[in-house]
């Protein structure tokens, strides 16, 4: 992850589609910011479940981050440096819920984890805990959506790490390990970072599979993204207020930790 | 809910009062019968926003409809009402809105988006249980007659319903209100079809849905009919578009669907005929 920090100026025949996407991706936010109706910004805040929903999408988003670095971190290793055979298919099958309707994941959620699932059945009769309609099967829905994001971006940052910076570890005696607990950690910390901040971005935004697999109920389940879409069914300004709050928090929180963990890492 | 009604109830007279007749008229006496299937002139494509509780027979009237037009198309979208009225307030490009309660055409109706909708069917709540009846719901030993919500639900069941802003949860609201059952939803789904699903496979003891949507889930559900259902029936109204790029199909469909055939078909999938 070496980059050069002088300016460079951009190749005219980029400026063009350049700012046809920001434009592109700008513009619906902009559109959201027009039609907010600030006046009434205070009393929708004040809204009985906002703060609740934002609570709960905040701790879901960061447990599913969490759970994602803790299995994703080791799936992108294995994907990256292992030879085992069949790797491209298991890269393949691994990145599926990337490509599954979320809804579609919920349901898949459910055939697993559901009460009547091949796991979750096993779940109730031993331990008589049930997933379904918890703020863990929140977790749960967020993780299996998210990860994918995490494993691509840690994947991708462990085949650009030079390889003979553990060589070199391996050499002087250390440890398969130790090798990857100082050497290709540190290496792929932005990779790794980077791909959190992804992960936690969609972990937030998620909706298809948390609806189906978790149910929508005020505070253990509903979180933002499905206040927003039920607000939307009788009141559409309520709805565009919580979008942009959704969208305020989420953003200051990619700037900042941005700033923190790839600033500091980029130094 | 109630007030809802009543402002609906102004609306229709508003309306009623300066567009024509139609929206009165008595269904299965469309003018001239049957329509649709028998007109030969329509082509293009016919696209019809619809309560997703209407997916099964307006599936059916589909076929009869493209059968008896080969050159027309037509396209559905199931969705929530409120959704659905969202898509044509937002400009979609419709011919045909059929929602499932009468709040959501009236926000249409109100924006002019729509002219005399008329209801076509009603369709009452009832409880459904998994075929495995995980929380062993039955009917009260010794009762008669329709049981009470409260009679056939025990505190500590799993129940999903649909949310209070869709047709199908406001409903759900009044007959657990209406009922006095202790028992309290667990989650709070955006479509009654997501209440459904979750019936279906197991995942809650009870759901409640329209009596639709138990012909559509045919032996994986059991239903039960209960007293408090009258307190909320949900009426289906269906109008053609203003902005229809195809209003001759457009009114074809319509009047199909209040003919006596299209009656039929709502009536064998659990429809009752508007009161």
């Amino acid at each position: 992850m070496s980059r050069t920090r002088e300016t460079t100026r951009v190749p005219a025949p980029l400026l063009l589609p350049a700012a046809l996407a920001v434009a592109f991706l700008v513009l619906p936010l902009v559109g959201l910011l027009v039609r907010t109706p600030w006046s009434e910004l205070g009393a929708q805040l004040a809204a009985p479940g906002v703060g609740e929903a934002l609570r709960l999408s905040l701790v879901s988003a960061t447990l599913a981050t969490g759970l994602s670095l803790l299995l994703g971190v080791p799936l992108a290793w294995v994907l990256a440096r292992s030879r085992a055979r069949g790797r491209s298919v298991l890269r393949a099958l691994v990145t599926v819920p990337l490509v599954l309707p979320p809804v579609v994941g919920g349901v898949a959620l459910f055939l697993v984890f559901g009460r009547q699932g091949i796991v979750g059945s096993w779940l109730d009769d031993t331990f008589g805990v049930t997933l379904p309609f918890t703020t863990a099967a929140v977790v749960i829905a967020e993780t299996f959506v998210a990860m994918p994001f995490l494993v691509i971006s840690v994947e991708g940052a462990l085949r650009a790490a030079d390889g003979r910076f553990e060589d070199v570890a391996a050499t002087l005696g250390a440890g398969r390990w130790t090798t990857f607990r100082r050497v290709t950690l540190p290496l792929v910390a932005p990779g790794i970072a980077a791909g959190a901040v992804l992960c936690w971005a969609r972990a937030l935004g998620e909706f298809g599979a948390t609806i189906t697999f978790a149910g929508n109920f005020p505070g253990t389940t509903q979180t933002m993204p499905l206040a927003v879409y039920l607000a939307l069914q009788r009141d559409p300004d309520a709805a565009i207020v919580l979008s942009v709050v959704l969208l305020a928090v989420s953003l200051a929180t990619l700037l900042l930790l941005r700033d923190r963990w790839l600033g500091r890492a980029a130094a | 809910m109630r007030w809802r009604s009543g402002a609906l109830l102004v609306a229709g007279l508003v309306l009623g009062g300066c567009g024509s007749a139609a929206g009165d008229a008595p269904p299965g006496v469309a003018e001239g019968g049957p329509a649709g299937p028998g007109d030969p002139g329509m082509t293009g494509t016919l696209t019809v926003l619809a309560a997703a509780s209407l997916t099964d027979v307006f599936a059916d009237l589909e076929e009869q409809l493209e059968a008896a037009n080969p050159q027309l198309e037509v396209r559905f979208s199931f969705a929530g009402s409120s959704t659905l009225a969202a898509q044509v307030l937002q400009g979609a490009p419709a011919d045909v809105l059929a929602t499932a309660d009468e709040a959501q055409m009236a926000r249409v109706a109100d924006a002019g988006q729509v002219a005399d909708p008329a209801v076509f069917a009603e369709n009452p709540l009832v409880l459904v249980v998994p075929a495995g009846n995980p929380a062993g719901i039955d009917l009260p030993a010794g009762g008669d007659g329709v049981p009470g919500l409260a009679d056939l639900l025990p505190a500590d069941l799993t129940l999903a319903v649909c949310a209070p802003e869709v047709p199908c949860g406001a409903a759900a609201e009044e007959v657990l209100a209406a009922s006095r059952t202790p028992a309290a939803p667990d989650t709070y789904e955006d479509d009654v079809r997501a209440v459904l699903t979750k019936v279906v496979l197991g995942e809650v003891d009870a759901g409640l849905v329209y009596r639709s949507d138990v012909r559509a889930a045919g032996d994986d559900v059991r239903a039960f009919d209960f007293r408090e259902s009258s307190a909320a029936v949900n009426r289906y109204p269906i109008g053609v578009l203003e902005g229809a790029g195809n209003p001759v199909a457009a009114q074809a469909f319509v009047d199909l669907v209040r003919s006596a055939e299209g009656q039929q078909a709502l009536a064998d999938a659990g429809f009752s005929p508007p009161s």
